[in-house]
């Protein structure tokens, strides 16, 4: 089981980081929801694999951890998976309000973009701004 | 009154003006000197105790693991400072509200002000070196306000960020000195650092600690090479120069070092670095003073000439020096700041500050006349004045010298020549010579409300130089005292016979008379000579850094994100295997779970959905359903694993997640072109497996061994039930032992939704709303668009869905489930509303607004926690007993249920409003707005040609 989950996580990340280096925002917020997967469930399994033993206390007293899963992981999970979900709905409208606004849903920088402008000293602005 | 009350008084007082400005500046002024007469009489009732020898403490825990506790004190030291910082800020006060214009916002100008006192005042009076730290970066940042109050003037914008820049960086430096001091003293409270002397100087880190410690004095006190910010500062309004850079900030450079002078003064380092560099600074200052014709420029560069004579009788290391230094401190406070204040009121007057357009303005304006000669006469150490009898001190000093004697007599002498020269010049260029008929005002002496200030301090320099020991002595030994550690009792003379000290003060008078008679060819060869310029000096630095930054930034990333997050993957991957490689992972202990055949048709099913998934990527809606099976396989191997809360959430979520990016893609283009070519994205597809490869062996290194450490879960076990009263330990976990945890997201998810709304908000204004109203879609619109079949099942699937939603969060704390998952269920269900029956018919019939939710929803869970402290619990501590419902089962009630309703009301309120933002840009783009729940019409009563 442990390999299965193993190459699934693999297999899941390989896709998730391939989906994120794409040029297209759809892309890359499909790639970062994978990623997503794969890493909350990477978090939850250091909880190691365990079948059937869930944290749900089936006694009052005499409570042995060792006859339950470990549960720490799970609640930290449980509020990356809401988390996540935020974080993607926010990068989601980003892109959708830079493909309205914008008129296209590329994720590099427009070349034109790149070029700052040249460095100058202040006095060197105010020089120029009064001969202007 | 409290060492700590007195140092929180100014901050009350920075929140009157915004309150009170609306009643007028008077108002608004009254208030903020009204605050600072109280906390000046809190301490002046100190002061018997304080002669008596005695500390006023006053402490508090702050974050005593780290020792930055709230502790305060009152010495001699913190008395004079504290008197200085508190009496002339209420002059300034008063100052500042006859000087500043109608069109200055004073109320904005007070708040700054008092947020200043503040923290010059809790500089002073801070017990502990770490508090002090804070209170030192709170100056440098609230007199960055200050100085570029006038916003609009590029020189005060220039001036504050170069004020920030120097007293900033020395900050970070005497930040670090500081926690040197603190581990070596092995405590951080000044009280206790005090007595380790021996201690402090053995250590080998004396140097570099002193050295830190002291670019961060001599910075903020404007010494050599760190000078020429102060000349700069001028921008600033006057107030602010006669307060902050002469009175009180430029000052706290030396009283940190006089207040750490039993502990570090005394060393030959300390000689040499500390009175060369004050020697220094005084000449330099001095010198360029006497050339300077901007009126503040000149006062300028002679305060940091002062300062430097100051730093340098600090840096003498005798009691004799240090009582000097305190006396001129006092001194020099009280003439600078009135000569501040005169020259406020000559460019208040006459509309101009550059000496060259001034002149005789003896007959004109004779009360600043009077003012101004008399504090500048002190300035030049002229008797009886109050400068005279400190100069003199200072000049005792230099002849009782034991080190480097001539030579700190003669330049000594030199410096006090040029600071006799340009003192004279403030007067006699200002104030004598021919009337003129071209100054830009008609000159003429100002009200009682804008000279009374001046007048009051040049009184203070009269009554000081003529009665020093019944005026200032019992001050002076005070807090000479508190720096040199014994009590002392000055006995201050104006007369001590001919001494090298007055044969020394007469040439420097003798010699400034001369230099004065040949200013205008000196000037002349002073402007003609090549000399180094600090600013020009700086201003190349600043730009070498800015320059490097940009390169470096440049080289990082250059916009192109897929080779940003290229790097970023790489670079993870190489941390990992060599964190893989160095450590020790331990033999795999665990054996393996046997396959079984349920799970592997899952993992089938998820490797299958994940490989068509990259494949048919470009086909977006494909590539969502592919998407939705992994998640969904996701959830079930949760399920599986023992963990049914988490398989609950994943598949709540990824309902929503897909709704959310189907509403989206709505908008966006329905496949994705082939853009990188095939090298391109081989190298991708390679970074993608070395990545995939890498974790998912790790994944396996990890199964495959136990745990290294005891994980902490068990306690978590064991307590779930006792002290929390729920069987649903992951539950417990998220509402009781680790709430904080979830208080803080819950936050965070609802500021997502409101940073979507407002995204949503600019979308639907300007540009993007013109292109939206003109949007075309790029498919056909379906037929019907709210089918029959969908209306009526989510209508009846309604109710069912909210019972679901109330029965899993009421079981939460016990059974799977909780606020979360039920959020999210109740979520799903109005959902299924909106998209049955559109937007506008159920928006008419939900009446809570979701901004709303999500704000009663952390309150809810915030006053949960609060509850606790009645019972005297800390934050979020919960209780819990068992109620019995009728008809229903015995329920457990925790007041954790009050937090687990905050955590469901946020989630439901968040979600809701992050798609409903979309639905508010699908109507803008002119989707149709139905107002019956379906496109056909079922009722009865319709018109006779429909049928």
């Amino acid at each position: 089981m442990e390999l299965l989950v193993a190459t699934a996580i693999g297999a899941i990340t390989a896709a998730g980081v391939y989906l994120i280096l794409r040029l297209r925002t759809f892309a890359v917020v499909l790639g970062m929801t994978m990623l997503t997967y794969a890493i909350n469930a990477f978090l939850f399994v250091t909880g190691r694999l365990v079948v059937n033993m869930p944290p749900i206390l089936s006694s009052h007293d005499n409570i042995s951890p060792a006859d339950y899963t470990d549960p720490l992981p799970q609640a930290l999970v449980l509020t990356a998976i809401v988390i996540s979900f935020g974080m993607t709905a926010v990068v989601v409208m980003m892109s959708l309000g830079a493909f309205i606004e914008g008129g296209d849903d590329r994720v590099n920088m427009p070349e034109s973009d790149r070029i700052m402008p040249p460095l100058k000293t202040v006095d060197e602005t105010a020089n120029e701004d009064e001969k202007a | 009154m409290s060492p700590a009350l007195i140092a929180l008084l100014p901050f009350i007082g920075a929140l009157l003006p915004g309150l009170l400005i609306r009643s007028g500046r008077s108002v608004a002024a009254t208030a903020c000197g009204t605050t600072t007469l109280i906390a000046l009489i809190g301490l002046v009732l100190h002061i018997p105790a304080i002669l008596r020898g005695e500390v006023i403490t006053a402490r508090f825990e702050w974050l005593p693991l780290i020792q930055l506790n709230a502790n305060f004190r009152i010495d001699g030291l913190s008395l004079l400072f504290g008197i200085l910082i508190l009496g002339i800020g209420m002059l300034i006060i008063g100052y500042a509200r006859f000087y500043l214009s109608r069109q200055d916002s004073i109320g904005k100008f007070y708040t700054y002000l008092m947020l200043f006192q503040g923290a010059m005042i809790g500089i002073v009076l801070s017990d502990n070196i770490l508090l002090l730290l804070i209170f030192w970066e709170l100056t440098s940042l609230s007199s960055f306000l200050l100085i570029g109050y006038w916003r609009h003037l590029p020189e005060g914008r220039q001036g504050a960020r170069m004020a920030l820049a120097v007293t900033g960086m020395g900050g970070l430096a005497l930040i670090a000195g500081m926690l040197i001091l603190g581990q070596v003293a092995g405590s951080y409270d000044i009280g206790d650092i005090l007595t380790r002397k021996d201690a402090i100087q053995a250590s080998p880190y004396y140097l570099p600690m002193l050295i830190l410690i002291l670019i961060g004095a001599f910075t903020k006190s404007a010494q050599f090479p760190f000078h020429f910010w102060l000349p700069h500062a001028m921008a600033a309004p006057t107030p602010v120069s006669a307060y902050l850079h002469s009175a009180t900030m430029v000052k706290a450079g030396l009283f940190l070092m006089a207040r750490l002078w039993p502990v570090l003064a005394g060393t030959e380092e300390w000689f040499w670095i500390v009175a060369t560099t004050g020697l220094i600074t005084m000449t330099v200052g001095a010198v360029i003073a006497v050339f300077k014709d901007d009126l503040k420029a000149l006062l300028a560069h002679s305060t940091v000439s002062q300062l430097g004579l100051i730093t340098m009788l600090l840096g003498f290391g005798t009691e004799e020096a240090a009582i000097a230094a305190v006396f001129h401190i006092i001194n020099h406070a009280t003439f600078k700041a009135s000569l501040f204040m005169t020259a406020g009121i000559i460019d208040h007057e006459t509309g101009t500050r550059s000496i060259r357009r001034l002149g005789g303005l003896r007959r004109l304006m004779p009360i600043t006349f009077a003012i101004g000669t008399i504090a500048a006469l002190s300035l030049a150490g002229i008797p009886p004045l109050n400068g005279f009898l400190s100069k003199e001190m200072m000049l005792a000093e230099l002849s009782d010298l034991e080190i480097a004697r001539q030579t700190f007599m003669i330049v000594g002498t030199v410096a006090a020549l040029f600071s006799v020269g340009y003192s004279l010049r403030f007067i006699v260029h200002t104030f004598f010579g021919q009337e003129r008929d071209d100054y830009p005002h008609r000159p003429h002496d100002p009200g009682f409300g804008l000279y009374s200030w001046p007048a009051l301090l040049a009184l203070l320099v009269i009554l000081i130089g003529l009665f020093p020991n019944t005026m200032a002595g019992w001050l002076v030994d005070a807090s000479a005292a508190a720096v040199t550690g014994e009590a002392q009792s000055s006995d201050i003379y104006l007369w001590h016979g001919v001494n090298a000290a007055l044969i020394m003060s007469t040439i420097a008078v003798l010699g400034a008379v001369v230099l004065l008679g040949l200013h205008r060819p000196l000037l002349a060869a002073w402007n003609a000579a090549p000399r180094p310029e600090a600013k020009t000096i700086y201003d190349w630095l600043l730009l070498r850094l800015v320059f490097a930054a940009r390169g470096f930034t440049d080289n990082m990333t250059n916009g192109a994100m897929p080779r940003a997050l290229a790097a970023f993957t790489l670079t993870t991957l190489f941390a990992g295997t060599l964190a893989w490689y160095t450590g020790a992972a331990g033999p795999a202990t665990r054996d393996m779970l046997p396959i079984k055949l349920v799970p592997a048709i899952g993992w089938v099913l998820a490797m299958v959905a994940t490989g068509l998934m990259v494949t048919f990527h470009r086909v977006r809606v494909l590539a969502l359903v592919l998407v939705g099976i992994v998640g969904l396989m996701t959830s079930a191997f949760f399920a599986y694993f023992s963990a049914p809360d988490l398989a609950l959430t994943q598949i709540s979520v990824e309902v929503v997640t897909v709704i959310l990016l189907l509403l989206v893609l709505n908008f966006l283009p329905k496949r994705t072109l082939v853009e990188s070519g095939a090298t391109q994205r081989g190298w991708d597809a390679f970074v993608a497996t070395l990545a995939g490869v890498g974790f998912g062996g790790l994944t396996y290194a990890v199964l495959r061994r136990d745990f290294a450490f005891d994980p902490i879960s068990g306690y978590m076990l064991e307590n779930s039930y006792e002290k929390a009263g729920g069987t649903n330990v992951v539950n417990v976990i998220l509402v009781d032992f680790r709430g904080y945890d979830t208080f803080g997201e819950i936050t965070v998810l609802g500021i997502a939704a409101l940073a979507i709304f407002a995204l949503t908000q600019t979308l639907l204004q300007g540009k993007s709303a013109k292109r939206l109203r003109n949007w075309t879609y790029d498919q056909r619109r379906a037929g019907d668009r709210h089918p029959l079949m969908l209306v009526i099942a989510t209508r009846v699937l309604l109710p069912i869905t909210l019972v679901v939603g109330i029965y899993i969060f009421l079981r939460g704390h016990n059974q799977p489930g909780g606020g979360f998952i039920a959020g999210l269920v109740v979520a799903i269900a109005l959902l299924m509303q909106y998209m049955a029956s559109g937007y506008a018919w159920a928006q008419e019939r939900q009446t809570l607004p979701y901004h709303a939710l999500i704000g009663a929803g952390v309150v809810a869970a915030g006053a949960t926690g609060i509850g606790a402290w009645f019972n005297g619990r800390p934050f979020l501590t919960s209780a819990y007993g068992y109620i019995k419902l009728p008809f229903l089962e015995k329920i457990g009630l925790s007041s954790a249920i009050g937090f687990d309703l905050g955590v469901f009301l946020s989630v439901v309120g968040a979600v809701m409003l992050a798609l409903n933002s979309l639905s508010r840009i699908a109507r803008q783009a002119g989707e149709k707005v139905n107002t019956k729940p379906m496109d056909i019409d079922l009722s009865e009563d319709q018109p006779e040609g429909a049928k």
